[in-house]
């Protein structure tokens, strides 16, 4: 069979694609026009995508595990996540200890206007207080808005995936989620009890 | 239509103005709508516009609001008189087309006896406005666009006119009606129940024709001077709100008037086999005709443009005056030959 030019060929591709958009139904029901089952777009605000495991939506912070050592803050390209914290004075871990000297962050802040995703932070973090979450939508009308405090940033806590493997052959490197009702997450609420702590925040909780 | 209705020239004049004030909004937004949105949509694997009016009818309205809301912009070193009057001569030209498109045997704003010589006269006005905006809007990218344009018309305008030719030749008349008679009153070896379209014997010029008015149209193989991926938009970079929409329904009514110019030339117009060529019940049935091969050929139109990738300028050049001009000019020889043969 001679071959067709290659002209018409890409009309006949066109042209198909078009008729399968249009039409996907087989059998007796091919005539039945039915696009919304032949596109393969999705219609974001009536229908939700969902985002593919270690998607990068949102990064949420572990505010109990923050040391405000600033390592993150260093290593972003676009300078833009801002911390500050202060050192207060913990009880020994074991009775009769020294008594410990803490950071506790009294400000750490993402502005999501600036970020590019990178993921540099999460991966600096050596205190596993920075998690990637698939969340995407927390779109702003105003840019401002789009600085997430920790109180924000706590609360992306809540939609951190579990821990996935490591696809084989890759560095193993297992993170610990902290769940929520558990220990993971006293240590803070013991600080504040202690009165270290001047402002209560709804972090985590 | 004059002795149709008997009507005042002022009264005939100012139906003839608003039944065109109605038909190229509409013509551009019926071709905007099917084939623009949907049709591109359907090859794309996509919906299109869903949520604006029943399956997104409404959608090209909502822009044009949209449009008319912008500001108006003129760049700090614009010709600003020549930026502003850009889009209108390009709009003018597509408006001025429709003047002798026929629809009936009465249905017709003018009926030239030069209506295909007026056409393509006035169908080549528009790289003037093309050129004046790429010129006006001091931005090289503009004006590299419309540099495209004027290059572009040296390559096309000659086929196109060759082409049309041979229809000329075929018909014996330059009056659109004439032409729709002659494909009417036409024969096909003694079988004249069809009558005969043009698009029979004239293949090659219809083919022509259509290669031509794709460049002239700046659709997709030949969209050198719009380019959005090299020249951001060619000559409407700086235009925004209501001035780019005039732009934007040049661009697609123009596409309506030579879908109906092929339909007149190549596809027997408006008559329907078994009525009489002057039958009155055509004033109303011709129209319906029209749009639905009009439609026909502006689906091939886009088609074409939302399959192929753009070719060079110099790649245009050299397909039309190797290939285009000689084959046209063939097809005029041999044309010619049968006329006065047969």
């Amino acid at each position: 069979m001679p071959q067709l030019p290659g002209l018409l060929k890409g009309l006949g591709v066109t042209a198909r694609t078009a008729m399968r958009t249009l039409f996907p139904k087989r059998g007796m029901r091919t005539l039945i026009p039915a696009p919304q089952q032949g596109s393969v777009t999705v219609q974001y605000p009536h229908e939700k995508e969902a985002p593919p495991d270690r998607a990068r939506g949102v990064i949420a912070l572990h505010e109990e595990n923050c040391t405000a050592c600033m390592l993150c803050s260093r290593s972003c390209p676009d300078w833009c996540i801002y911390i500050e914290g202060h050192k207060v004075k913990a009880p020994p871990r074991r009775a009769g200890g020294a008594v410990r000297t803490v950071n506790v962050v009294d400000r750490f802040d993402i502005d999501y206007a600036l970020c590019m995703y990178c993921g540099i932070c999460v991966e600096v973090c050596p205190f596993d207080a920075l998690f990637w979450t698939p969340e995407y939508e927390y779109s702003e009308p105003h840019i401002a808005d789009l600085l997430h405090d920790r109180i924000r940033l706590s609360e992306w806590m809540e939609t951190v995936p579990e821990f996935l493997d490591y696809e084989p052959g890759s560095e193993q490197k297992v993170r610990k989620v902290p769940e929520f009702g558990t220990d993971d997450f006293a240590p803070a609420r013991k600080l504040e009890s202690d009165g270290a702590r001047g402002l209560a925040s709804g972090a985590g909780s | 239509m004059t002795d149709l209705l008997g009507l005042a020239y002022w009264a005939e004049t100012s139906i003839k103005l608003g039944v065109a004030l109605i038909v190229i909004p509409t013509a551009a937004l019926m071709l905007g709508y099917l084939f623009l949105l949907k049709m591109m949509a359907f090859m794309q694997s996509r919906l299109g516009p869903q949520d604006v009016g029943p399956y997104g009818t409404l959608q090209l309205i909502a822009d044009a609001v949209k449009f008319l809301q912008k500001e108006d912009i003129h760049p700090a070193a614009a010709d600003r008189r020549v930026f502003r009057a850009a889009p209108v001569v390009v709009l003018a030209s597509s408006f001025l087309l429709f003047v002798v498109l026929p629809t009936g045997p009465d249905a017709v704003v003018e009926n030239l006896d030069t209506g295909i010589f007026y056409a393509m006269a006035v169908s080549s006005l528009s790289v003037l406005g093309v050129l004046m905006a790429g010129w006006a809007s001091a931005n090289k990218y503009a004006l590299l666009g419309g540099l495209r344009a004027a290059g572009q018309l040296i390559a096309y305008e000659l086929p196109l006119i060759l082409a049309v030719m041979g229809v000329v030749i075929q018909a014996d008349s330059l009056n659109l009606q004439e032409i729709v008679r002659a494909q009417a009153e036409g024969e096909i070896f003694g079988f004249g129940l069809i009558g005969n379209p043009f698009i029979l014997t004239q293949f090659i010029g219809f083919l022509i024709f259509m290669i031509s008015a794709q460049a002239e149209l700046t659709q997709t193989p030949f969209d050198m001077p719009v380019a959005e991926t090299e020249l951001v938009g060619g000559f409407h970079v700086e235009y925004t709100g209501f001035r780019f929409l005039l732009f934007f329904m040049a661009e697609v009514a123009t596409a309506f008037a030579f879908s109906a110019l092929a339909t007149v030339m190549f596809l027997g117009g408006w008559w329907i086999p078994g009525f009489d060529f002057n039958a009155p019940a055509l004033n109303v049935l011709g129209p319906v005709v029209m749009l639905v091969k009009i439609l026909v050929v502006a689906f091939i139109i886009f088609w074409i443009r939302f399959t192929y990738p753009r070719l060079r300028e110099d790649q245009l050049q050299k397909f039309a005056w190797k290939v285009l001009i000689p084959l046209s000019l063939a097809n005029i020889v041999v044309t010619g030959i049968f006329k006065v043969v047969l």
